[in-house]
Formats: C-alpha cells, sequence, structure tokens
C-alpha cells in the first residue's frame, strides 16, 4: 500500500512514542513531587481561550467557577485536615461528646453556600442570554450531520454553496485498526478534513444544525460553540470569530452517533470577510461550471457531492420533505 | 438471645416438621430457596463484587486502547460497545446490587427486625439479577454484538442495533422489577419491622437514606421502563415517540431518560451517605453532628433530584427558561449537600480520631466525592457546560462521585461490617495497603481526565487525536494500577471468610460504636431478633 | 400441631425456604428470552408460551403457598401489614410507570407540535424541514405516518363507546366498594354478588375495548403507527386495558375464594389489595378518558 508515501509527505515534525512516553514518566515524577515535567513540554490541561466573544466570556465563567470551588475546598479539606491532625486518639484527643449539634454553625453554612451560589449563577445566567440570542446574524449556514460526516449549506447572499466535510484520509488510513502508521506521523491526525467550513470573521454567523440520521453535536472548542443536531429539528448556534484571529480551528462531533463518531472532525476555516467573499465568487463560479456541464452530460450525475463548490442539488429538499424521511428509512 | 431462638424453633416446628431446625438449608437450596436476608444479603454482595470485575475488565479494555492513538486492539464498534456495557454493568450490577446488600444485611439487623419484610420476594429480586446479566452479556455474541449506543441509550442511534436491541431492553426491564421489588421489601421493613421504641428519627444514618433511596427507586424505574418500552415500540412496532416525522421527538426520550437518570445518580450516592455517617462517629468516637439536619438534607436531595435532570441536556437546544430553570435547580442541590459534608467535618471536630480501614474509605470519600461535586457545579453552570458536555471532563466529573464516591463508601461499609458478618477480623494492613493504593490510583486514573476534558477530548471515542497522548497515558496508567489493587480486596475478604482473628460482639471496642448491630454476636447468628429488642 | 391455628401473635412468619422465587426468576427470563426470539425473528411466536405457562403456574403455586399459609393461620397483624405496604407501593411504582405515558402524551401535544409547526423558539425548524405542517391535535406529524395512502386517520370519539367504558369502570368501582362493606359486615352473599358483578363489569370493558381497537384498525385509520397520536393513544389505553384484564382476572380468583369462605371482617389483604388495584386503574382509566379522548 501507498501509505507509506502519504505518510512520508508529513508536513509536521514526528514527535514519537518514545518521545511522548518519555513525557508521561516525567509527569508521573512531577506527581509525586518532583516539580514540573520539563518546562514547555507539559500538555494543555485547561480550557482554550479561545477566539470568540463567546468563548472568552464562558473561559471566563469557568475560572472563576473553578477558584471559587477551589477556594470552597481549600477552607474545607483544610478544616478537615486540621480536625485528622489534632483529634488523633493515638494522641490521647478525648471526644466532646456533648458537641453535637449548632443550630447558629447549621445556617451559617447554609447562607454561606447560598450567597456563593447566587454570586456565580449571575454571571452564568447573562451567558445563556448572550448565547441563546440569535438576533444580528450575517451569515446563515445550514449544518446537517450525517453518519459520519458534515454537510455546509450556505443560505442568503452565499446561497447555492453546499457540500460534504468527511475525515480526511491520511487520517482514515493511520486510524484503521493495525494500520501500523503511528498517528503521531499524520498531520493533525483526526483532526482534517477533504473540505472545511469556510466563515468570515468579524461577522454573526448563525449554524442552523440538524441531522439526517442520528444525533450529531457540533463542536468547535475554540468558538466555544457547541450544540447538538438532533433529526428532524433545528437547532441554532452563533459564531463571531474576532478580527484578526483568521485561521484554522479543529473540533469534532460531540455526541455518540455510533461506529465512525471519532471520526467525523470538524475543521474551520476562518477568512477575513474580504477574502470570505473572494471565496464566495470562486465557488458560485465552479457552480455555474458544473451546471453547464452536468446540462451538457444530460444524464444525472449520481457521483457523491462529496467537492466543495459542485453540489447546487437541493439534497435538502430530498432528504427531509420524503414522506419517511431518512431517518425512518435507517431504521426500516 | 437463646431464648428468642427457642421461641423461634417452637413455632417453625409446629410449623413444618421438615424444616423444624434453625440453621441455614444444607447445599445449594440453602441459596437457590434462600428467604434468608443474611443469605440473600451475601448473594447480592458477592454478585456485585463479581460484576465489578467484570465491569472493571471492560474498562480495562477501554483504558488500553486509549494509551496511545490510533487503534491497536480493537474495532470502534467494539469500543463502544465496552464503553456501553461497562457502564450498564457498573451501574446496574455492581453499585446497585451492593447497595441492596448492605440493606439486606443491616437494614434488619439494624432496626431490631426478624428479617426482611417479604423474605420470599427478596429472594426473587436477587434471583432475576442473575438471568437478566446474563441476558446482557451474552449479547456479545449474538449477530452485530453488544449494544453501543451509551448506557443513555439514546434514540436514533440505539433503535440502529440489531439482535441485540431486544436483550438489553428486557434486560433493563428484569433489573427494574428486581429494584423495585427490592425497594419495596426496603421500604415495608423499615416502616413496619421496626423494633418497639424504634422511632423513624432514631433510625441510624444508614437506615434513613436506604428509606429514601428506596422512594426513588420506586419512583423512577418504572420511568426507565416506560423509557426503554418506548423505544422498543419504535423499534419493532412502528409507533412515532421518538420520531419527528411521526410528530414525536429524539428529545423527548432524553427527557424521560434522565427524569430517571438524576435521581438514578442519587441512588447511587445516597446510601453511600448513609454508610459514611455511620462510620465517621464510630471513628471519631463522638456522635454524628446535626444528626437531624442529616436526614433532612438528605430528603432535600431526593426531591431536588426529581427537577434537576435538564441538566444533561443544555447543549440539546432546550429552552431557554429551561435553562434557567434547570441551572438554579441543579445548583441548589450543593446546599443540602454542602450540610451533609460540613456535618461529617464537624463530626471529626473536636473528635478522637482513629484511622482504620473503613475510616480510611470513609475519608477518602469525603475528599474525592467532594471533588466530584465541586466538578458537577461547574457543569451546572449552562455556558461553561457548552464546552464541559460530552468530554472526558463529565467522564472525571462522575468517575469521582462514583469510584472514590459510592465505590469507596461501599468498600467501606464492607470493611466496617465485614467482621460482623463472617466473625473474622481481616487483614488490617492487607485493608490499609488496599486503600492507599487504590486511593493514589484512581487519581491519576481520574484527575487527569479533567486536562483531557478542558482541552477538548470528547468522551465515547476510541481513538483522540495525538496531543491528547500523555495525560491518556498516565489515566491508563492510574487505571491498570487500580484495576489490580483491587484484587487485594478481593483477597482481603476471602481470608477474612476463611478465618482470621475472632471478632467481638462489638468488633470495634475500641471506638464503642454504638447501634443495635453491635449488640448481637459476631458472626451475626443465622436469626437474628426472633424476639424484638428493647429500645431506651 | 395444635399451634397452627393459635400462632404467637409476637412472631413475624419468615418462611424457612421456598421454590417460588427461583422458579419466578426462571419463568421471567423464559419469557423475556422467547419475546428475544420472537422480535430478533429466531423463532416463530409460539416461543413464548413455555413463558407464559410458566407464569401461570408461578401465581397458581406461589399465591396458593401464599393463601395456605394466611387460612392456616401463620400471619399475624404485623406481616399482613407488610402485604399491605407492599401492595401500596407498588402501586405507587405502577403509577409512575403511567405517569411516563402520560409525560410523553402531554410533552408531544403541549411542546413537540407547536415546535414542529414553527412555534416557540423552532420557527426554522417548520420552515427549513417541515414547511408544509401546521398540526393540530390529534396528530400523525408531519410526514402523516399511517396505514392510509394519504395518511388521514380519525380519533375515536369520546362519546361513543368511551364514555359508555367511563360508566361502567365507574359501576365497578362502586360494586367492588358495595362488596367491601358487604364483607367487612360479615354479609358474605351480598359480597359474592357484587364481587361478580364487579369482574364481569371488568371484562366487559375489555370486550367494549377490544371492540373499539378494531374499529380504529379497520375503520378509523387509527393504529400503533399512526404518528405520536396512535402511539400515545394505544400505549396508554393499551396497558391500561392490560391492567384492567389482570385486576378482573384477580377479582375473579377472589370471587372463588369468597365462595369457599376465604376472608373475615378483620383479615383479608387479598380482597382489599386487589380492591386498591381496581381503584387505580379506574383512577388512571379517568385520566386517559379526559386527556386522551376528551380534551
Ligand atoms: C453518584 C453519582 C453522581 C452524583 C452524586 C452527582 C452529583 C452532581 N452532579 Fe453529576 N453526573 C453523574 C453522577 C453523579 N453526579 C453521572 C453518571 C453523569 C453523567 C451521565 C452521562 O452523561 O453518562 C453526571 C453528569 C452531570 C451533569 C451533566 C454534564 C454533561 O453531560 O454535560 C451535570 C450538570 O449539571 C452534573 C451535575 C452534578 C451536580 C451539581 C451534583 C451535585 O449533587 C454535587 C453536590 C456536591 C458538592 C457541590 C460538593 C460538596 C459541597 C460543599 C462542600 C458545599 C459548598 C459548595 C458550593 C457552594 C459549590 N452531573
Ligand atoms: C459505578 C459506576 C462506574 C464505575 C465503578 C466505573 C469504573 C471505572 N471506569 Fe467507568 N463509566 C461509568 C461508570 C463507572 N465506571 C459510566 C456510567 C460511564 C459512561 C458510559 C457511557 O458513556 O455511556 C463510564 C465510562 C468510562 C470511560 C469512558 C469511556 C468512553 O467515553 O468511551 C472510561 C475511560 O477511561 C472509564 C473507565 C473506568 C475505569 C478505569 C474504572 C475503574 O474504577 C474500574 C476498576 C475495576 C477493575 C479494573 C476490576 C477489578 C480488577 C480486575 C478485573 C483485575 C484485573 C485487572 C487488570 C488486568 C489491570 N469509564
Ligand atoms: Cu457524529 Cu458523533
Ligand atoms: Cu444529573
Amino acid at each position: 500500500m501507498n501509505v507509506n508515501r502519504l505518510t512520508a509527505n508529513d508536513l509536521r515534525p514526528a514527535h514519537s512514542r518514545a518521545m511522548s512516553f518519555g513525557r508521561v514518566l516525567g509527569i508521573l515524577a512531577g506527581l509525586l513531587g518532583a516539580g514540573t515535567a520539563g518546562a514547555g513540554s507539559w500538555p494543555a490541561m485547561n480550557m482554550p481561550v479561545g477566539v470568540t466573544v463567546l468563548s472568552h466570556s464562558i473561559y471566563d465563567l469557568h475560572m472563576e467557577v473553578l477558584w471559587v470551588c477551589v477556594a470552597i475546598a481549600a477552607i474545607v479539606f483544610g478544616v478537615m485536615i486540621v480536625a485528622m491532625i489534632r483529634f488523633r486518639h493515638s494522641k490521647g484527643a478525648v471526644p466532646d461528646i456533648n458537641m453535637t449539634h449548632s443550630t447558629k454553625a447549621e445556617i451559617i453554612w447554609t447562607v454561606i453556600p447560598v450567597l456563593i451560589l447566587i454570586a456565580i449563577a449571575i454571571p452564568a445566567a447573562k451567558g445563556i442570554l448572550q448565547i441563546e440570542d440569535m438576533r444580528g446574524a450575517g451569515l446563515t449556514i445550514r449544518v446537517t450531520g450525517y453518519q459520519w460526516k458534515w454537510q455546509y449549506t450556505y443560505l442568503g447572499k452565499a446561497s447555492g454553496i453546499s457540500f460534504f466535510s468527511t475525515l480526511s484520509q491520511s487520517s482514515n488510513f493511520a486510524s484503521q485498526l493495525h494500520s501500523g502508521i503511528d498517528p503521531r506521523t499524520v498531520p493533525h491526525y483526526l483532526l482534517s478534513v477533504d473540505h472545511p467550513l469556510v466563515i468570515p470573521s468579524g461577522v454573526k454567523v448563525r449554524l442552523l444544525l440538524t441531522s439526517a440520521d442520528v444525533i450529531h453535536a457540533w463542536w468547535v472548542p475554540d468558538f466555544g460553540a457547541k450544540r447538538s443536531a438532533i433529526p428532524g429539528f433545528i437547532n441554532e448556534l452563533w459564531i463571531k470569530v474576532l478580527p484578526g484571529k483568521e485561521g484554522v480551528y479543529r473540533g469534532q462531533c460531540a455526541a455518540l452517533c455510533g461506529r465512525g463518531h471519532a471520526f467525523m472532525p470538524i475543521v474551520v476555516d476562518v477568512k477575513t470577510p474580504a477574502d470570505f467573499d473572494k471565496w464566495v465568487a470562486q465557488q458560485k463560479a465552479a457552480l455555474k461550471q458544473a451546471a453547464a456541464a452536468s446540462a451538457a452530460a444530460a444524464a444525472p450525475n449520481n457521483a457523491p457531492v462529496a467537492k466543495a463548490g459542485a453540489a447546487g442539488r437541493a439534497i435538502e429538499a430530498t432528504v427531509h420533505r420524503a414522506t419517511r424521511p431518512l431517518m425512518a428509512r435507517v431504521l426500516d | 438471645m437463646a431464648h428468642a431462638i427457642d421461641t423461634a424453633h417452637d413455632v417453625h416446628a409446629a410449623h413444618d416438621h421438615t424444616l423444624a431446625h434453625d440453621g441455614p438449608a444444607t447445599g445449594i437450596k440453602r441459596w437457590l430457596f434462600a428467604t434468608n436476608h443474611k443469605d440473600i444479603g451475601t448473594m447480592y454482595l458477592v454478585f456485585s463484587l463479581i460484576m465489578f470485575f467484570v465491569g472493571g475488565s471492560m474498562a480495562m479494555v477501554i483504558r488500553a486502547e486509549l494509551f496511545e492513538p490510533g487503534m491497536q486492539f480493537v474495532d470502534p464498534g467494539f469500543f463502544n460497545q465496552l464503553t456501553t456495557m461497562h457502564a450498564l454493568v457498573m451501574i446496574f450490577g455492581a453499585v446497585m446490587p451492593a447497595f441492596v446488600g448492605l440493606a439486606n444485611w443491616m437494614i434488619p439487623l439494624q432496626v431490631g427486625a426478624p428479617d426482611m419484610a417479604l423474605p420470599r420476594m427478596n429472594n426473587f429480586s436477587f434471583w432475576l439479577l442473575p438471568f437478566a446479566f446474563t441476558l446482557l452479556l451474552s449479547t456479545f455474541f449474538v449477530p452485530g454484538g453488544a449494544p453501543a449506543g451509551g448506557w443513555t441509550m439514546y434514540p436514533p442511534l440505539t433503535l440502529q442495533f440489531g439482535d441485540s436491541f431486544p436483550m438489553l431492553i428486557f434486560a433493563i426491564h428484569l433489573m427494574g422489577i428486581s429494584s423495585i421489588m427490592g425497594a419495596i421489601n426496603v421500604i415495608v421493613t423499615i416502616l413496619n419491622m421496626r423494633a418497639p421504641g424504634m422511632t423513624l428519627l432514631k433510625m441510624p444514618l444508614f437506615v434513613w437514606t436506604w428509606l429514601i433511596t428506596a422512594y426513588l427507586l420506586i419512583a423512577v424505574m418504572p420511568v426507565l421502563a416506560a423509557a426503554v418500552t418506548m423505544l422498543l415500540t419504535d423499534h419493532f412496532f412502528h409507533t412515532s415517540f421518538f420520531n419527528a416525522a411521526g410528530g414525536g421527538d429524539p428529545m423527548m426520550y432524553e427527557h424521560i431518560f434522565w427524569f430517571f437518570g438524576h435521581p438514578e445518580v442519587y441512588i447511587m450516592i445516597l446510601p453511600a451517605f448513609g454508610i459514611i455517617s455511620e462510620i465517621i462517629p464510630t471513628f471519631s468516637r463522638k456522635p454524628l453532628f446535626g444528626r437531624n439536619s442529616m436526614i433532612y438534607a438528605t430528603a432535600s436531595i431526593a426531591f431536588l433530584s426529581f427537577i434537576v435532570w435538564g441538566h444533561h441536556m443544555f447543549v440539546d437546544g432546550m429552552p431557554m427558561a429551561a435553562e434557567m430553570f434547570f441551572m438554579l435547580s441543579t445548583m441548589l442541590i450543593a446546599v443540602p449537600t454542602g450540610v451533609k459534608v460540613f456535618n461529617w467535618t464537624a463530626t471529626m471536630w473536636r473528635g478522637s480520631l482513629s484511622f482504620e480501614p473503613p475510616m480510611l474509605f470513609a475519608i477518602g470519600f469525603l475528599f474525592m466525592f467532594s471533588i466530584g461535586g465541586f466538578s458537577g457545579i461547574m457543569l451546572a453552570m449552562v455556558p461553561a457546560d457548552f464546552q464541559y458536555n460530552q468530554t472526558y471532563f463529565v467522564v472525571a466529573h462522575f468517575h469521582y462521585v462514583l469510584v472514590p464516591g459510592a465505590v469507596f463508601a461501599i468498600m467501606g461499609g464492607i470493611y466496617y461490617w465485614l467482621p460482623k458478618w463472617t466473625g473474622n477480623m481481616y487483614n488490617m494492613t492487607l485493608a490499609k495497603t488496599h486503600f492507599w493504593l487504590s486511593t493514589i490510583f484512581v487519581n491519576v486514573l481520574f484527575f487527569p481526565q479533567h486536562f483531557l476534558g478542558l482541552a477538548g477530548m470528547p468522551r465515547r471515542i476510541p481513538d483522540y487525536a495525538v496531543q491528547f497522548t500523555d495525560w491518556n497515558m498516565v489515566s491508563s496508567i492510574g487505571g491498570f494500577g487500580f484495576g489490580l489493587t483491587q484484587i487485594l480486596f478481593a483477597i482481603a475478604i476471602i481470608q477474612c471468610v476463611r478465618g482470621g482473628k475472632k471478632a467481638t460482639a462489638r468488633v470495634w471496642d475500641d471506638a464503642a460504636p454504638t447501634g443495635l448491630e453491635w449488640t448481637i454476636p459476631s458472626p451475626a447468628p443465622y436469626h437474628s431478633f426472633t424476639t424484638a429488642p428493647e429500645i431506651d | 400441631m395444635a399451634q397452627v391455628h393459635a400462632p404467637n401473635a409476637d412472631q413475624y412468619y419468615v418462611p424457612h425456604s421456598s421454590p417460588w422465587p427461583i422458579y419466578g426468576s426462571v419463568t421471567l427470563f423464559t419469557i423475556m428470552a422467547g419475546a428475544v426470539a420472537t422480535l430478533d425473528g429466531w423463532l416463530p411466536v409460539w416461543s413464548l408460551l413455555p413463558g407464559f405457562a410458566m407464569l401461570a403456574g408461578l401465581f397458581i403455586f406461589w399465591f396458593g403457598t401464599v393463601i395456605k399459609e394466611n387460612e392456616s393461620g401463620m400471619y399475624n397483624m404485623t406481616v399482613d401489614r407488610s402485604f399491605r405496604l407492599g401492595m401500596m407501593w407498588f402501586i405507587f411504582s405502577e403509577v409512575m410507570f403511567f405517569a411516563a405515558f402520560f409525560g410523553a402524551l402531554f410533552y408531544a401535544r403541549a411542546l413537540v407540535m407547536p415546535w414542529l409547526s414553527g412555534g416557540g423558539t423552532k420557527l426554522l425548524t417548520n420552515i427549513l424541514l417541515w414547511s408544509n405542517y401546521h398540526g393540530t391535535w390529534p396528530t400523525n406529524g408531519p410526514a402523516a405516518i399511517g396505514p392510509r395512502a394519504n395518511g388521514s386517520f380519525q380519533a375515536v370519539p369520546a362519546l361513543g363507546l368511551p364514555a359508555l367504558n367511563t360508566a361502567i369502570l365507574l359501576t365497578s368501582g362502586i360494586t367492588i366498594t358495595i362488596a367491601h362493606h358487604a364483607l367487612l359486615r360479615g354479609y358474605r352473599r351480598r359480597l359474592a354478588w357484587f364481587l361478580a358483578a364487579t369482574f364481569l363489569l371488568g371484562f366487559t370493558f375489555v370486550a367494549l375495548q377490544a371492540t373499539e381497537y378494531h374499529e380504529a384498525y379497520t375503520r378509523l385509520g387509527l393504529q400503533l403507527g399512526t404518528g405520536i397520536y396512535g402511539s400515545t393513544f394505544f400505549m396508554l389505553t393499551g396497558f391500561h386495558g392490560l391492567h384492567v384484564t389482570i385486576g378482573a382476572i384477580m377479582l375473579f380468583v377472589i370471587w372463588i375464594r369468597v365462595l369457599r369462605g376465604h376472608f373475615t371482617p378483620q383479615r383479608h389483604f387479598g380482597f382489599e389489595a386487589i380492591a386498591w388495584y381496581w381503584h387505580f386503574v379506574d383512577v388512571v382509566w379517568l385520566g386517559l378518558f379526559i386527556f386522551v379522548y376528551w380534551l
């Protein structure tokens, strides 16, 4: 098989099994108190701050709640540890058997948590309002989950553009059982696709999520955006990538959807609005060409519509308006 | 005592000459035809231990596959089967039966009853379980393999599975019937069989938490049965409960399932609270602090557990008002749970603490359950849950509350009462080693999963992107260590059953535990309290 | 053996050992295995028979044992109370089982149907996926799933058979209460007659329900597979009908026991348990009549 050539084309320096094993030993040593395991190589352990309005506010909320919990834990665990040190039977501690209740103490430790909870509920509630505010979108894209790929269909001014986004071949080969390919040699292993979603930065992009078969969930951690795609329903989600944060962002399906659940990643290419418009124009031109070509070929082309821009077809209409939708047919 | 046993002898003799003896029946009949709460309790506990090993072995394969990126050992479909079955076996086969086993052994002893209220039904509840799990585990051998849609069994995915599908549904029905009957037995025993003078408020906390748990079980197991029945008819009989085309909704399943599912997680923790509330006062040599508020807190948790289910569905697209409501109600649970944690701490405060194995497990529980609780509170924050949901952060959360939470409490309870059951002390050093190794490894196993989740690793995946490698290796090493350590547990128990230093009636003489169970000899006689004890 | 009829009132009867629980477990397993084999197409439907035959045996033997023990006076009042409490909590579990199906009905009707029709925040669900759908209850969904080619169907009108069935069940609730009072006062003949009336009414209900199902299947286009309405309708009324059938059979058994002289004004757990069960079935029906047929 050609697999070797494929991996030889690799873009990233190989980051070998021995290396990561060594680091793991370092981490374990670190856990035993030997300090951090080699500065700089410590793997990620917190939520990404991300590149959208929402991801920032979620990150802030996450850190706030995290610190609140750490603080409570420090106090509660501290008291427990002091108790275990001071009141040891072996040190001759005498139990105070009359200490059986104290209304005052109990009121205090009911009221204080309530106050803390209110304090963290307020930013959380604000966050909900922000997340659910779908108004003012500049671009709307319909996202349909399939076992196991995504379909992106642009609505509005970019309408007509529609394509599937599937796990890249290199990841696919390497992820086969006993493939013999070291995933560390595959670029963006399991996080790369043939046709990424393309969106502009600085614009509120609204995603309309649905599914053609089972429940999937669309998630890009850097966007702080996750929503389930439920067959028969539309769920909404919005993203606004901060200007200046253009680039490629990656995520994965986040709802168990069968064997291929780990293998339907999401890749989003965020372009500046100008570049995005250029991309749209290109796609539309390609569409026109394709339409002309297929008119010439007369015979309807049943090949998979997997090429970016090749798809003007009303897939959505056929999928969902059928008397029994795809979901039901899958079940039969 | 002698008098009581004599009385029993006379009455039984009068009823049935052939069975006119007080000891257990001989041979296999003792177990197949059992009606004695201790025998049935033992069977539950043994069954649960076996299932813990079965479910744990599946987890070991999961951890082995996740040791490195790439697919090394199993096919992705089989991996999903393992995840699904691991959870079902652990929840319905290991943790719940373990609690029922403890209830069987201890509730009659703690309330001064001669046995469980409905002894034959008790045996029925038990024997359904081996059959239910035979049905469930044999799905591995049918075409298409075991169910692989997650333990939550969401449609439409779960409807896609072939021959295993009805086996899954009927196995759950059997488990449900078993749980409901077990719970009815517990409630009736507690309400009807208490010795004179054992008022409700005097009941030990383990009994109290079980009373409330049994209520939860009877309230929600039928709802699970209904949910899976709807799956069954959607699959085989053309109903449209979860099919939008027919006017149904896959989300409706989620609502019904979690209406069961959330109380279910408290079913797995309330009896644990009860055990901890027994152990900590004993080894602090001091009465439980805030006894009554402990009971009220347990009841509040149970009540709240019915109105928080939506927190499992934040990203699935609920109306905004529902998100707000479920977030706030979920956060409220921290308050009564906090009351419990603070009361335990206050019990230790100004006590006289010693650290026998049960106490070690109880203290481990206090710390690590709280860690799991804190991550629960984080999960309840809707916006943050948009990032946490369906990641290893959730996996870390629930394993903290389930493994060093529920499972540690069970182990602590077993170490607490085992000498009472067998009449022998176990090897303390072995038990303490078991504790320390378990504690170290369980943290190596599950703490890094928080990092993985935050960094973006989804759950329920057999293979992952390379940046997650390091923490997964750490986690797997912890997993293997934790798994191997459990062999010590089995050894400690088997040794103790076989023999050992004789235990006194009070077992923990030095700590002078209170409660009726310590007034009878060790091992507990086959029939205890045939004449009701006096309670001051 | 003298003590058999003069049991020690302090003594809680704990049976020494019993084969029925394990037999019961084997029975349920056999039924489930038969159902699996049928649904998976491994064996024809008759594979369910052995399980159900064993189930009949289970009831006869286990309940027979209990009845015999009871009649020979082995149970004191505490045992009696255990049985009562057990029955009450069992009925509670049944209530929750039905509650789940009612919940499904309300959810589908009050939330899903409006959502699919574009209500609330789900306008786009309607526009993009189901633009021809504007649901009114009863509905079989946007794809009009059902047996007829055009997807139409009719609901069973509340004022026909269902109203009659309501009257029948309510009457049976009264007759069983009369029977109960007769039992308490020791009027055995009245007891027997009213009990007979109760189970006859019960069987009549089942027969009428069967007629209604036949109508629905053949003339109304209303089947289990008729979208969400058919699903909730048949699951709710079906499980209820099953409960009526079981209840009526149990009433019949109780009637035989009455004829044999069982039950005393003080002790009649078996009678009471079934009376409670019957009232429960009655109340569920009222819920069905109101929410499934009427509103
Ligand atoms: C024994 C089982 C158990 C227990 C006890 C809990 C307890 C809690 N759980 Fe957990 N949970 C699970 C088992 C359990 N959970 C499981 C199995 C899942 C996943 C299911 C699946 O998807 O497969 C899950 C998932 C889960 C989710 C969904 C996450 C997601 O899928 O996105 C959420 C969200 O709110 C949640 C919240 C909570 C909360 C708030 C508590 C609270 O009860 C915790 C309360 C305790 C404390 C807070 C600590 C002690 C308190 C103090 C010291 C007082 C002071 C504290 C404060 C003021 C904060 N849990
Ligand atoms: C009470 C419940 C319970 C318990 C006790 C456990 C115990 C463990 N769980 Fe479990 N787990 C769940 C409930 C539980 N889990 C649930 C509900 C899920 C979600 C499923 C879903 O997504 O649907 C889950 C999912 C889950 C996952 C995520 C899978 C995925 O998302 O794909 C992982 C991964 O690490 C995991 C690991 C473990 C491990 C290592 C243990 C260990 O604690 C087990 C330790 C025990 C043993 C190992 C057995 C004893 C020892 C031997 C048999 C000796 C041999 C040992 C060796 C060869 C080393 N569990
Ligand atoms: Cu698609 Cu998981
Ligand atoms: Cu929950």
